[in-house]
């Protein structure tokens, strides 16, 4: 609709008025999911983080909103833009990366590498069961000795007969010990990375849960131990046999992260702005001080810098023009940024700014792992490197 | 079996605007719907869901804006939309609200029609007894349970002292109240299907409703004049520590009010 432009009201949550650039169904579907993370996870996701559970019924409920797997399409899915899945993420992470990392693992990892890489048999049997969630999935790829170089993986599989022997163990692994199958990467006697499906119960695979972290406690993270798994042929992959199978996952996920961490950092400063104009210091309240007015003003370049990079980034995703170079700058770029957003937001609320009473040290803990997960700002910042100089400086 | 929900768009946030000039409500920025309707909406897709052979149908009157409103009806599982747009109908008090929507429901045929308790921003929680009227209806209001056998209709209303347990032949008309059932969220793949259903946009023409019949002309009530209610003065916001309790009783004996 043309009309003569004049200028719209400053809203302080979203300052350079991106929702414009947003059509109606991306609105409506990323309202639908902060209205569920306002009124489900947010009340909750404190105790949930202090006691380092998620309970299960959350699962089925991000699957009632039809989210798992939402930008894939066909076998049921419901095929929505690269755009509203990155809303969704940010809306997700606004309210606990946790919870946004049960969602990017189920959608941008598991589903993703069935849906890329799996045989139509594969695809039948768990695409549609995952996007009811009545199947949740992992994804193993880490291994103790084997991070930012996956390569190195110890992880084998050795033919026997008409199946496959897998051995080895994976490490931080999201969903795990929930999972009912696991997407496992391992080295092939030929040398080459195959991806498998291991099920829930074959006998030799199990996932121990991971305690004692201080970042994602609303998140479970597994190890995955293989000893002696026979799995069968039917559920290798058979359209890769290459790190550019798990690596293509992973570009997936990272997408997600760059709106993600947004959604994040704009939860903190949201606290951060509401407590700094009712906290009185010396007579007046601390927003009216110039030095917090400037680490108000900082935050908010940062969230609307980022978020205006992530959607660039998702219209080039959905015209199939997003290099997997421009998702590292982002990635790189906005989890970065949203890191320093938490913490300054965390000056700002003094004291109360350590408690769960409020989201900021929760979304500050957690965004420690998001700087690392799904590839480390150092890779991401190499891979930058490389695009720019031609130069591999990863060795 | 089908059943009509009778919706509103109205403006979003809490606080509402008036225009000083049409003194009216300021409806130019983002508009929801009314939450009081959602219940309705879930009520139908519930009596739907049970009946298993059933249409729902959203109906509303308003701006061309409304669309948005009924579009997120649709979204939570509705299967159609009706809306009535037209400048004349803007300023219309209930009681000339209520000629529209009579006549739109009059045009569905609808065997029952289910209303929101109220409206969020207008709070008249009347209309319904107002088009209940019109149409000559059975109606039960303050519905906290709802059920439909054999072409008739059993409520439980909450009154002060208990429920009333009603039973009513169709079609009626029944307003829910906000205690009935909590509205489920859209899913994805229902926001994204809800533009592909069937939606239709009439006039007064449309419904036969004479253009004097509505819109200021057709009111019963005027408004001369509004004001802001009087500032609260001098308020204190206690920041409970555990002793707010006391600190409020203490302000209320300081006061002599306890």
């Amino acid at each position: 609709m043309a009309t003569t432009a004049k200028p719209t009201e400053l809203d302080p949550r979203d300052f350079l008025a991106i929702d414009a650039l947003l059509d109606d169904e991306e609105k409506a579907i990323r309202d639908t999911v902060r209205r569920f993370v306002r009124e489900r996870v947010v009340p909750n996701v404190g105790e949930w983080f202090e006691r380092g559970e998620v309970p299960r019924e959350l699962t089925q409920e991000l699957a009632g909103l039809g989210l798992f797997g939402m930008h894939l399409e066909g076998y049921g899915l419901p095929g929505a833009s690269s755009v509203a899945y990155g809303l969704t993420c940010m809306e997700l992470e606004a309210g606990d990366s946790g919870v946004r990392s049960l969602v990017s693992v189920q959608g941008s990892l598991a589903m993703f590498a069935i849906w890329r890489w799996g045989s139509e048999e594969q695809k039948q049997r768990w695409l549609p069961a995952m996007h009811e969630g009545e199947a949740i999935g992992c994804f193993g790829l880490t291994e103790p000795d084997a991070g930012s170089d996956p390569g190195s993986m110890r992880t084998t599989a050795r033919r026997d007969g008409a199946d496959w022997i897998l051995n080895g163990t994976k490490m931080w692994i999201t969903n795990g010990s929930i999972a009912d199958l696991a997407v496992v990467w391992a080295r092939t006697e030929d040398g080459k990375i195959n991806g498998f499906i291991v099920e829930k119960g074959m006998p030799g695979f199990s996932a121990p849960e991971m305690k004692h972290k201080l970042s994602l406690r609303a998140s479970v993270t597994s190890e995955l131990v293989l000893k002696d798994v026979r799995v069968p042929e039917e559920n290798r992959f058979p359209e890769i046999s290459s790190l550019r199978g798990p690596l293509s996952c992973l570009n997936e996920a990272r997408y997600g992260i760059v709106w993600g961490a947004e959604g994040a950092a704009r939860a903190c400063f949201e606290s951060a702005l509401e407590y700094a104009k009712e906290r009185i210091v010396f007579g007046k309240p601390i927003a009216g001080y110039q030095l917090t007015q400037q680490k108000l003003a900082e935050m908010a370049l940062e969230i609307n810098r980022g978020t205006l990079v992530a959607l660039h980034l998702g219209r080039k995703k959905d015209d199939g023009t997003l290099l997997p170079e421009q998702v590292s700058m982002g990635k790189m770029g906005n989890v970065r940024g949203a890191i320093e957003v938490c913490r300054t937001a965390r000056t700002i609320l003094g004291g109360n700014g350590i408690t769960l009473e409020y989201p900021v040290i929760r979304h500050m803990n957690n965004l420690e792992s998001v700087l690392t997960y799904e590839g480390t700002h150092e890779v991401h910042t190499l891979v930058v490197g490389e695009a720019l100089t031609g130069e591999n400086a990863f060795r | 079996m089908k059943i009509a929900v009778c919706v509103k768009q109205v403006p979003e946030g809490t606080s509402l605007k008036l225009d000083p000039g049409t003194k009216r409500l300021d409806r130019s920025g983002e508009g929801a719907l009314n939450h009081f309707d959602a219940n309705a909406v879930e009520e139908a897709l519930r009596l739907k869901e049970s009946a298993g052979d059933a249409e729902v149908v959203v109906v509303s009157v308003g701006p061309a804006g409304a669309a948005d409103a009924l579009r997120k009806a649709l979204a939570m599982g509705a299967d159609r939309a009706l809306l009535v747009s037209d400048d004349a109908v803007a300023g219309s008090d209930l009681v000339a609200t209520s000629r529209v929507l009579a006549a739109a429901l009059e045009r569905e045929g609808a065997d029952l029609v289910l209303f929101g308790q109220q409206a969020s921003d207008s709070d008249g929680a009347v209309l319904w007894a107002a088009v209940a009227d019109r149409l000559r209806r059975p109606l039960v209001s303050q519905a906290a349970e709802l059920s439909v056998a054999d072409g008739s209709l059993r409520a439980k209303r909450q009154t002060e002292f208990g429920y009333d347990v009603i039973q009513a032949a169709l079609p009626a008309i029944v307003a829910v109240s906000d205690a009935i059932n909590e509205p489920r969220y859209p899913s994805l793949k229902g926001i994204m299907g809800a533009k592909k259903k069937p939606q239709e946009t009439l006039t007064l023409g449309d419904l036969g409703v004479d253009v004097g019949q509505v819109g200021e002309a057709g009111s019963k009530t005027e408004v001369y004049e509004f004001s802001l209610p009087p500032s609260r003065g001098d308020s204190r916001k206690i920041e409970d520590d555990g002793k707010a309790a006391e600190q409020i009783v203490e302000f209320l004996a300081e006061k002599r009010l306890v």
